[in-house]
């Protein structure tokens, strides 16, 4: 059978397909920002602060200035003409948030080690980093913050202009907190850490920008090209139609490259300064210190539960260390996980208390799950304890808690509508490959040998979808844009497909996956169809790539422009074959008459017809293109069952993932094989977290692991192959039925970890622990727990 | 800076280039040869997408410097197979969803050329373990793994 009888047989939604992305990327043939020239490109290297917190004295560029090689060398004062600071733009609702300034260079003073405080343009790429050494800086160093929980004391204030280290504090609750404590039977209480991590996308960052005829261009490794055009042309004085953001091919985001960075800033300025094209590309060491982190929270969690395991409250208190400056969305992401801090249970009370504090590290903001797998390691890591203290199971406890499939769209006690979910479900199909009962029996017998097993469980659900413009825009959870995607599905003449999407994909499959979508719906394979993305000028405004969004908001949005079509593209059939439109029907590939199906018209023919208009129905406009802005009613919230399996050393502490199973559901499926990849890479993600990344700062905040010797990327050996299935319950919110799947994984699995050293520990007397879960801290608490 | 001659079989063809004693192998293929297939993730020989074959073994051209390289065979990700002419490797890669944004995936993809060459069949620890040097933060390894035994059994 050829590909296009194939594609007449059977839908593509749903297929494991191989992806389109792959031949280029798999034959050396990608096209990532470093890969990009442009004659007479020159380099850039910034000069950084070693120092946490200080006044900048004076900086020497003479010896830099006096090489052949450099043909600029500018400090933060020499950077004129910006409309303002680099910008912050989520806001949570009905609060103040106290925003320093922050610059592309540091101007007076630096806040944390890797502030930059100069750039150094030139020639070659290895002289700039010379010349950058040969700037002398004096600093004045000043008391340095790295506790959060010393910082809230307001003893050293790291911004003089805003008087203490307090960003703001906001709270999200419902229902009657102090009633659901007095009707509980225990009072389970947790300080909950989840420690900082870094984004860790092996592509680092990188900028080229040409300012030629009026005309700015930016390629940049970022997941928000349309963001980043929108802000340059703010900060640099320049109309939004003269600038060009390009995400080319891109080595992964993870919400890392989902930001407006000064280096892309003073890149654009000194091109348009220069009139050359400038380059920088970030080393690893630069990326650690200064390619945003996440996390950061410590939390103090109180669960109330009644005797037969019902939970009657919840209360997360939580400081997060948001750094030294607010980046575009800092102070918003712990927010994120107070819209589900009830996770998929039924909570008559719970509330969320935030405080976020500036600290003398780099800035937080969003990481992969960004503020959700926060609130879900709180709420399974707790619920997990209560189990004990009761005595419970905890796949008991989790049923007992759980909100019936029948209960929705449910409405949570903070006025969240779940749009749907089956939490049940996928918690029983877990066990149906994870035979628990075997597993105790096993777990017994191993215990007798010495070695200590254990199985944990996690039960989330998240919100993702980031959309609905009357619920994150100004007047809702205060994010200053809109959440709708815009798409565009063109046939050209040859009824091949180009498809436009506002969306910025960086290793998703989404080419893929909106091919295969399109190709059901306009009667031809994925490969007729190309999808565009990552570049602004070659589409309508777009909203770009994170929290779970491009499928979900994106993909349907792509959806209905191929309806579009083929409404279009049946009232062009009915009219040539002399039938009603609704008689028209897709079918093998050929719309054609129902009950005569070897009368019709492919879609090249029908496109021929379109551009050739000689005999369309009156009064329709010639082409075939259109074009769709979607903005969803609600957000998408998909949800799974994880279990991991690890055994602990009790002498050195060390823990192996022996086996991890997972559960999930994120609609309808339209490549099963993405969805995998995306969970195999998220829970991967999370296994990291919970035990071996951290991005840790000493008490001078000088950054300890700050190249990926220290910072610790699992690799292939330290993580199992997955076990893995999904059920399938659509949503309501858009007619694809689709929910996100990017951040799941990372969602769900931290917690499954923790619950599961804890488990294997429990007989020697460990109760409790926090991330991450490094042999030191494991065999400390050991120690301690046998006294 | 003085430069040095460097004379450098690369995917089958002669090649001469004029370096800086400092330069590193990885910039000179990128920059001076113009094969951007070879990536850079680190500043420290941990992440392995600047993996290529050095007279016939695995290297990471992050760490050689390309006067080291003079008078040696160097194979790049373009010189293992073409899109119509796939390595087995390349093959499986894509078969197996062994990427996603692709960036890791030249070194991961030398790295485990490398490894059937030296064990031909091996098995999930024995990959697992060739490819500690190689990091990925997409796939979470999965389906590299996969890709690696399919394309042994293939071979």
């Amino acid at each position: 059978m050829s590909v296009a009888d194939r594609a007449q047989a059977e839908k593509w939604v749903g297929r494991a397909m191989k992806r389109k992305e792959d031949p280029k990327l798999i034959t050396g043939r990608g096209n990532y920002v470093e890969d990009i020239s442009i004659a007479g490109t020159l380099w850039a290297s910034f000069v950084r602060s070693p120092e946490a917190h200080a006044r900048i004295v004076s900086i020497d560029t003479s010896a830099a200035e006096a090489r052949d090689d450099i043909v600029l060398v500018a400090t933060g004062e020499d950077v004129d003409g910006l409309a303002g600071p680099l910008p912050m733009a989520w806001i949570p609702p009905g609060v103040d948030v106290n925003t320093p300034e922050h610059w592309p260079l540091a101007k007076g003073s630096v806040k944390h080690v890797g502030d930059p405080v100069a750039v150094v343009i030139g020639t070659d790429r290895y002289g700039v980093v010379d010349a950058a050494d040969e700037v002398a800086v004096e600093y004045d160093p000043l008391p340095v913050v790295v506790d959060p929980e010393e910082a809230l004391r307001d003893e050293t204030i790291i911004h003089d202009a805003l008087g203490t280290n307090v960003s703001h504090r906001w709270s999200l609750g419902g229902g009657d907190l102090e009633a659901g404590f007095a009707e509980a039977d225990h009072i389970i209480e947790r300080r909950v850490v989840n420690h900082r991590t870094a984004g860790g996308a092996i592509e680092p960052r990188g900028v080229l920008a040409d300012y030629r005829g009026d005309e700015l261009t930016i390629w940049t490794s970022t997941q928000v090209p349309h963001f980043v055009r929108l802000f340059l042309g703010i900060l640099l004085g320049i109309s939004q139609d003269r600038v060009r953001a390009v995400a080319p091919d891109v080595g992964g985001g993870f919400g890392s490259k989902l930001q407006m960075y000064g280096e892309e800033v003073l890149l654009c300025w000194a091109a348009r300064k220069l009139e050359r094209p400038v380059k920088w590309i970030e080393t690893r060491s630069e990326n650690m210190q200064v390619c945003h982190h996440g996390r950061d929270q410590i939390a103090k969690v109180r669960m109330g539960v009644k005797n037969d395991g019902s939970i009657t409250a919840f209360h997360a208190d939580i400081l997060a260390d948001f750094g030294a400056y607010h980046m575009l969305l800092t102070p918003t992401i712990p927010s994120l996980g107070a819209f589900v801090m009830q996770g998929c249970y039924r909570m008559p009370a719970v509330q969320t208390d935030i405080t976020g504090v500036f600290t003398n590290k780099f800035s937080t903001d969003a990481i992969r799950g960004a503020g959700r797998p926060e609130a879900t390691h709180m709420i399974e890591t707790v619920l997990d304890q209560a189990a004990a203290e009761l005595g419970m199971d905890p796949v008991e406890i989790r049923r007992k808690n759980f909100i019936p499939a029948d209960a929705f769209p449910f409405e949570t006690t903070v006025g969240v509508v779940y749009d749907s979910g089956n939490y049940q479900g996928t918690l029983d199909r877990l066990l149906e490959h994870l035979d628990l009962p075997k597993f105790r029996a096993e777990q017994e017998r191993l215990r007798g040998e010495g070695i200590y097993r254990g199985v944990g469980f996690s039960t989330y659900t998240e919100i993702c979808g980031l959309a609905p413009s009357r619920v994150t825009g100004p007047t809702g959870f205060g994010l200053q844009a809109g959440g709708w995607e815009s798409a565009v599905v063109s046939v050209h003449t040859t009824g091949a497909v180009t498809v436009y999407t506002g969306t910025s994909p960086h290793g998703q499959g989404l080419e893929t996956s909106f091919a295969q979508i399109v190709a059901d719906r306009v009667g031809t394979s994925p490969d007729m169809v190309d999808v565009l993305h990552g570049d602004t000028a070659t589409g309508p405004e777009g909203l770009n790539t994170y929290g779970s969004r491009s499928l979900a908001v994106g993909g349907e949005s792509i959806a209905r422009s191929a309806e579009k079509i083929q409404a279009k593209v049946k009232r062009i059939v009915a009219h040539q074959l002399e039938a009603d439109p609704a008689d028209i029907e897709l079918r093998d590939g050929k719309f054609s008459v129902k009950g005569s199906p070897d009368k019709g018209m492919t879609l090249a023919e029908v496109a021929g017809q379109a551009y050739i208009p000689l005999n369309l129905p009156e009064g329709m406009e010639p082409g075939l293109s259109e074009t769709t802005f979607y903005d969803p009613d609600n957000f998408v919230f998909p949800f799974g069952a994880h279990a991991a399996i690890v055994d602990v050393d009790v002498e050195t502490g060390k823990v192996d993932v022996v086996r991890y199973l997972g559960v999930d559901d994120c609609g309808p499926a339209i490549n099963p094989k993405i969805i995998d990849g995306q969970l195999h890479g998220g829970i991967v993600h999370a296994i990291g977290q919970a035990l071996y990344e951290r991005v840790h700062y000493d008490a001078e905040g000088q950054l300890v692991t700050g190249t990926f010797v220290d910072y610790a990327l699992p690799s292939a050996a330290e993580v199992p192959s997955f076990e893995l299935d999904r059920t399938e319950t659509p949503t309501p919110t858009n007619t694809l039925g689709v929910k996100g799947v990017g951040e799941a994984g990372t969602i769900g699995a931290s917690a499954a970890v923790t619950n599961a050293v804890i488990d294997a520990l429990r007989p020697v007397g460990v109760t409790w622990l926090n991330m991450p879960l490094s042999p030191s801290r494991v065999w400390a608490a050991i120690q301690e727990a046998r006294g | 800076m003085s430069t040095h001659s460097v004379s450098l079989t690369v995917n089958g063809e002669a090649r001469t280039i004029e370096v800086e004693p400092r330069r590193l192998l990885v910039h000179a293929i990128r920059e001076d040869l113009g094969l951007t297939g070879t990536h850079v993730g680190c500043d420290t020989s941990n992440c392995g997408a600047c993996t290529v074959h050095l007279d016939g073994q695995a290297v990471k051209s992050c760490t050689v410097l390309a006067v080291q390289a003079d008078g040696g065979e160097i194979t790049t990700i373009e010189g293992l197979g073409t899109e119509g002419n796939l390595h087995p490797v390349q093959e499986a890669f894509w078969e197996e969803h062994g990427l996603q944004c692709g960036y890791c995936t030249p070194g991961m993809i030398m790295a485990s050329a490398d490894l059937l060459r030296r064990i031909p069949k091996p098995n999930e620890e024995q990959v697992r373990h060739a490819l500690e040097g190689n990091l990925c933060r997409c796939t979470g390894y999965h389906n590299i793994v996969k890709a690696v035994l399919s394309a042994a059994d293939a071979s």
